[in-house]
């Protein structure tokens, strides 16, 4: 357990102690924040879809629910410190995502997937037509408030590096030992094989609405930090289909069932279109339109998918594992040729 | 209110609904030919009804008479389905089929990125010769485009299920669907069973393809009529053909009642998902479906 521990506490120390270092705003902005918010809501529907076996393909709901309901509760409630702000978002998008948690205890697989689909129309369209959710702005645009707590302000780019941070690794934390105990193993019953795990007594109903409140509470954060911390201007429409499709494919890529792999894959979904539009620009002489390059990513991250899943099911997770354990033996090795 | 109920309107309604409701029957039709075959849900299908049309539209507008471009269209069509059963399904063979959707999510990004790299993203019309204009049936207004595309899609469906139910090859089709294992073991060749099925979705997407850019027009926007689709398939079950007529009908007119009596109350837009609502209340009740027969499940 000590072990396991070591090298997040570890990861998270050096997070803390490197952010000033960073220097650049730029890297902060375009790199640090959309990663922890992506590996947030990653680890929020990893604990669903790989952890639980049920497929989602409508997470940017959530995100827009927390980022949606952390505004209006900052601007209709004065003076409500801002952790509860975050939470009450959170349990927001719970409550919409035990809702729309329902149809699966009726549906499995396929069927389950579209259905979530729902939500993610449902919201959007809720969120553009009525316009109290944005306090009567045009076409629903909110700007996030000052993030303050304690007297104390977040509204720099590093101030906001580690407000995000923070939440990430106490929201990480909950979730990972939330796997290890009991809970955990019965969404992974549920997960395996639905029927067998109702035969040999494990509560299906509660396991299934369990996961989907908890991945809603975790993406609905995570919609909170993306609003608040890293766009900090944000429309319905930002929560698209493709936001979905993005944090599921950091799922795959990073690694099913695992919560480093949530943050490889976020890592890796947020760099590559920057390396890509970096590289383009090289050879090319940025000889490539926006509009082509889009459309690079599209080919590069679908071929991305494609290889991941054909050639390293387990993700990036599984290549760092490897990677590290065959540093440790070249390691032991040299030390016992000595 | 009930008084001056418009009946002639509500009866027009009722007709365009159905009719508009067989063009989403053509795309899920596509859908159902892979998932019965090889238990995926080809999120694909989509972006290659993209492809189809926009490439079709571009060698026409590039001066290649209709005919020619059809089979030009036709055979990238056969080369790219061979590609993705030989590239990625069959590397993929006996995964979960959630693993496979994910792959043709993954698939579904290539196709459409690359559509749009080869032809442009630019908006092209297409002019398949059938005009949008009302014609007059016992004083009810029906468009004559939706005729022809309702037409067609009941002659796709009716031919696929003769195919199904009344070929030998169907019959192979149906065992490989039921168990892989046991149609390899009596000596159904699978490979080639599947390269046709997605040469058959990709003849599908083809025809939807051609008759959605002609409604309107052939751009990006195309790949999202799975979006459509999709709720028609959850309501008419992944592996029924006639349930893809069916709940495309039965969304269409649905969703057009909806439109038009809810819109008073909810604004516009109603449409985006409404459609889910309909098939996942429909699910609710009867978890099984319009037309789907329940499997026995081995632990």
């Amino acid at each position: 357990m000590s072990r396991s521990l070591a090298l997040p506490a570890f990861g998270l120390a050096l997070a803390y102690g490197l952010a000033p270092l960073l220097g650049s705003d730029y890297l902060i902005e375009a790199i640090a924040l959309p990663f922890l918010a992506l590996s947030l809501a990653a680890v929020g529907l990893n604990l669903l879809t790989g952890y639980t076996g049920q497929v989602s393909l409508g997470s940017a709901a959530f995100l827009a629910i927390g980022a949606y309901a952390a505004f209006n509760l900052n601007l209709r409630v004065h003076g409500q410190p801002l952790p509860l702000t975050i939470a009450l978002a959170g349990l927001a998008s719970a409550a919409v995502g035990v809702g729309f948690g329902l149809p699966s205890l009726r549906l499995r697989g396929f069927y389950l997937a579209v259905s979530t689909l729902a939500a993610q129309f449902f919201v959007q369209w809720a969120l553009n037509k009525f316009a109290w959710f944005s306090n009567n702005s045009n076409s629903g645009v909110i700007d996030a408030p000052k993030l303050q707590f304690a007297n104390v302000s977040f509204s720099s780019p590093l101030g906001r590096c580690y407000f995000s941070l923070t939440v990430v690794a106490v929201l990480t934390a909950l979730v990972w030992r939330l796997v290890s105990v009991k809970a955990g193993r019965d969404f992974m019953a549920v997960r395996d094989h639905e029927t067998a795990a109702r035969i040999i007594g494990v509560p299906v109903l509660r396991a299934k609405l369990t996961a989907f409140a908890v991945s809603s509470f975790v993406i609905g954060v995570a919609g909170v930090l993306w609003a608040f911390a890293y766009l900090r201007t944000v429309e319905p429409d930002g929560f698209n289909l493709d936001r979905s499709f993005q944090i599921l494919f950091i799922v795959i890529i990073g690694s099913l069932a695992t919560i480093r792999g949530a943050f490889l894959g976020a890592l890796l979904i947020v760099v590559l279109p920057l390396l890509l539009s970096r590289l383009s620009v090289a050879p090319f002489g940025g000889g490539i339109d926006a509009g082509s390059l889009d459309m690079i990513q599209r080919v590069v991250i679908g071929a991305a998918i494609i290889g991941f899943l054909i050639a390293e099911p387990e993700g990036l997770a599984a290549l760092t594992r490897r990677a590290s354990q065959f540093a440790g033996r070249t390691l032991k090795l040299n030390a016992a040729s000595r | 209110m009930l008084i001056d109920f418009d009946w002639q309107f509500f009866v027009e309604v009722l007709v365009g609904g159905p009719l508009s409701g067989a063009m989403y029957a053509l795309v899920a039709v596509g859908f159902v030919l892979i998932y019965k075959t090889s238990g995926v849900l080809n999120f694909a299908q989509g972006p290659l009804l993209l492809f189809a049309a926009l490439t079709y539209v571009s060698l026409v507008e590039r001066g290649l008479p209709s005919i020619a471009a059809l089979v030009v269209v036709f055979a990238t069509m056969t080369l790219i389905g061979l590609a993705i059963e030989r590239t990625v399904l069959r590397l993929l063979a006996n995964r979960p089929p959630i693993i496979l959707f994910m792959a043709t999510l993954g698939l579904a990004y290539i196709v459409e990125g690359g559509a749009q790299l080869l032809w442009g993203a630019q908006v092209h019309a297409l002019d398949i010769g059938v005009s949008d204009t009302p014609l007059d049936v016992y004083g009810v207004l029906v468009s004559k485009f939706d005729l022809v595309a309702a037409g067609l899609a009941g002659l796709m469906v009716a031919a696929l299920i003769g195919f199904f139910q009344f070929t030998r090859a169907g019959l192979a089709f149906r065992a490989a669907a039921a168990d892989g294992y046991a149609a390899a073991a009596v000596g159904l060749r699978l490979p080639r069973i599947l390269s046709l099925a997605w040469i058959a979705a990709g003849f599908t997407a083809l025809v939807a393809g051609l008759l959605w850019g002609a409604r309107l027009g052939v751009q990006f926007w195309l790949s999202l009529v799975v979006l459509k689709a999709l709720p028609v398939l959850v309501l008419g079950g992944f592996d029924s053909i006639l349930g893809a007529i069916v709940g495309g009908l039965i969304v269409g007119a649905t969703e057009k009642l909806a439109e038009v009596y809810l819109r008073p109350f909810l604004g516009g837009g109603v449409e985006i998902w409404f459609a889910y609502v309909v098939a996942l209340g429909f699910l609710l009740i009867r978890p099984a479906g319009l037309l789907r027969r329940v499997a026995v499940e081995r632990i």
